[in-house]
């Protein structure tokens, strides 16, 4: 997506409009504030930082991506220390395993950063972001509705929920060297899988705007046996320190967190959240589970036929340097 | 490209334009409502009124002809690249690009009547008057292939829809044979920096004066403040960044605490 300066966000009407010091446009307050509700609720509702969905409406309402990913990992860190405190109040934390997640998520976001801004330089950082969209959304999405699927049919069939007595078969990777003990998460197994985890979450965390709550949750749940009690707690722990070394590291390298859009998507995003928290108390977690991966593929689909439909304008223009 | 110092633009509201020639019988006075287009969180763009007298000194005769003005309006240079979607199996992806070089980040042509009315197309390349001559003279390729040209109206084309790139031929009005206003529209996209205003007097075809002056787009307060900071104290602006998550964070689990 080109650095486009006429975006819809920047034809709003004026009285309404804020301007965004660092993207330098002014975007539509409402708009802003009305994603972050939105995005919110969704995140509140399936337990998820949001981020996956957030970059990708900035950048559909003209924020430049830059800009996009690196002001919304702000917003992450803050709806994720949210969820820490809460989850950290009911003891659903293990703050042992989020530590050595939080150790190999700092070198990822860190290696992020630095691929992030290669990519700048190169001027290909549109086009990276919008295949890894598009690689790991639909990948993840598929697999997940093929999951969810099976767990709704085979509810059908046995018109009961069966306990999943699947037998715990240990992996190969839990006696690898450096074996910890995890208390609170009832594991027994090596730090480096789950180091080298949280590495390539917070590698894709730093480069695409995303948290990685809907990535990390399924591989502690599936790969470590992380019990459901303390794997949302923990994953959040984990998610607010890469987010907030994300932040910081962007502010310092490329300097494109723009706070103002930062501070508006958290206003929008709290709020909403409380609202999406209310209503996913109501639902049953096949169908939400089923939901989630729905929204997911329809990211990665979203781009992806961006990449595929002949584009209504071949051209895009794109600013490089300027003089100050 | 004339570089102006910035604390010109501070000068006086009124800048008598220099003479073409020897031969120079009028002059044209040119003045900007404002030098300073300031930039706060509710800016939406700007609109700059132009006012110019032609002067007669007493010995030139009155011309049978009206004049014509041409003004000018340039952002501050920048560098671009003009990417192109191609199709590459079954996805499209940017293949091929250009790059331009001192592209003004903001234009605007506007006269008194279309510029081909009273001016051919020979000179006004030479002048370097009008859209066409301006982006022919940033093109940082100097080959001209077909497809060069495809790249160079996309860049045209672009900066047009984005309301950065204007041509009104009918943009300067006379009050009077001898005042003249009109209007600069600055598009709240259109970047921060120094904006030259270039005023040309012409009558019968013939170029009679040219002068420039200038305004300039600046953020100003906490606009300012965090640009600045974003740009010069980049470890201060990002732990500001951090601690305003976390203490958002912390609000929201106070104000919305559920147990």
């Amino acid at each position: 997506m080109p650095f486009d300066r006429t975006s819809p966000a920047a034809r709003g009407s004026p009285a309404l409009d804020i301007y965004l010091p660092i993207a330098e446009l002014p975007v539509n307050l409402f708009l802003l504030l009305g994603m972050g509700l939105a995005v919110g609720f969704v995140s509140g509702l399936f337990g998820v930082g949001g981020g996956f969905l957030m970059t990708p409406l900035l950048i559909f309402v003209g924020i430049p991506p830059a800009i996009a990913v690196a002001s919304q990992s702000a917003q992450i860190a803050a709806s994720s220390f949210t969820s820490v405190i809460t989850y950290w109040r009911r003891k659903a934390v293990d703050a042992k395993l989020g530590s050595v997640l939080v150790g190999g998520g700092f070198v990822g976001t860190f290696a992020g950063v630095l691929f992030f801004n290669a990519m700048m330089r190169a001027g290909q950082l549109d086009l990276v972001i919008v295949l890894s969209y598009v690689a790991l959304f639909s990948t993840v999405g598929s697999l997940m509705l093929v999951e969810s699927a099976r767990t709704i049919l085979r509810q059908r069939r046995t018109r009961t929920v069966p306990p999943r007595r699947v037998p715990r078969k240990r992996p190969a990777y839990f006696a690898w060297p450096l074996r910890l003990r995890f208390h609170r998460s009832k594991l027994y197994a090596s730090a480096l899988p789950l180091a080298g985890l949280a590495f390539a979450i917070a590698f894709a965390g730093a480069v695409l705007g995303i948290g990685g709550g809907f990535l990390l949750i399924p591989a502690l749940i599936y790969g470590f046996h992380v019990p459901t009690a303390v794997v949302i707690g923990t994953s959040s722990f984990q998610i607010m320190f890469t987010m907030l070394a994300a932040t910081l590291l962007h502010s310092v390298s490329n300097g494109a967190v723009d706070i103002v859009l930062s501070m508006l998507l958290m206003l929008g995003g709290v709020v909403g959240a409380q609202f999406g928290a209310r209503a996913g108390r109501n639902l049953r977690s096949d169908v939400f589970r089923l939901l989630l991966a729905l929204l997911v593929l329809a990211v990665g689909l979203r781009f992806a036929v961006e990449l595929v439909v002949r584009p209504d304008d071949p051209f895009s223009l794109s600013v490089v340097e300027r003089a100050k | 490209m004339t570089r102006t110092l910035p604390g010109r633009t501070l000068l006086g509201a009124l800048l008598l334009l220099g003479c073409a020639g020897p031969a120079c019988a009028e002059s044209v006075v040119a003045s900007l409502s404002t030098h300073r287009v300031v930039v706060t969180s509710t800016y939406a763009g700007a609109q700059l009124a132009v006012f110019g007298v032609i002067e007669r000194d007493g010995t030139t005769v009155a011309r049978a002809g009206p004049y014509d003005v041409v003004v000018t309006v340039r952002g501050p240079p920048e560098t671009v690249v003009v990417r192109e979607k191609r199709a590459l199996g079954p996805i499209w992806i940017n293949r091929e690009d250009r790059t331009f070089a001192k592209v003004p980040a903001y234009m605007a042509v506007l006269s008194s009547r279309p510029l081909q009315d009273f001016l051919d197309g020979a000179r006004l390349q030479r002048l370097g008057l009008g859209l066409a001559a301006v982006v022919r003279d940033s093109g940082a390729s100097t080959a001209s292939s077909p497809e060069d040209a495809a790249f160079r109206a996309s860049l045209m084309r672009l900066r047009f829809e984005a309301g950065l790139l204007r041509e009104e031929e009918r943009g300067v009005t006379f009050l009077t044979s001898g005042v003249f206003q009109s209007r600069i529209d600055v598009p709240a996209t259109a970047p921060i920096g120094n904006y030259e205003v270039e005023t040309a007097l012409f009558a019968d075809g013939a170029l009679l004066n040219r002068g420039v002056t200038n305004f300039e787009v600046v953020k100003a307060g906490f606009e300012q403040l965090v640009t600045e900071g974003a740009r010069e104290r980049r470890w201060l602006y990002g732990l500001t960044a951090v601690a305003m998550s976390l203490s958002f964070g912390w609000l929201a689990s106070v104000l919305f605490r559920r147990d």
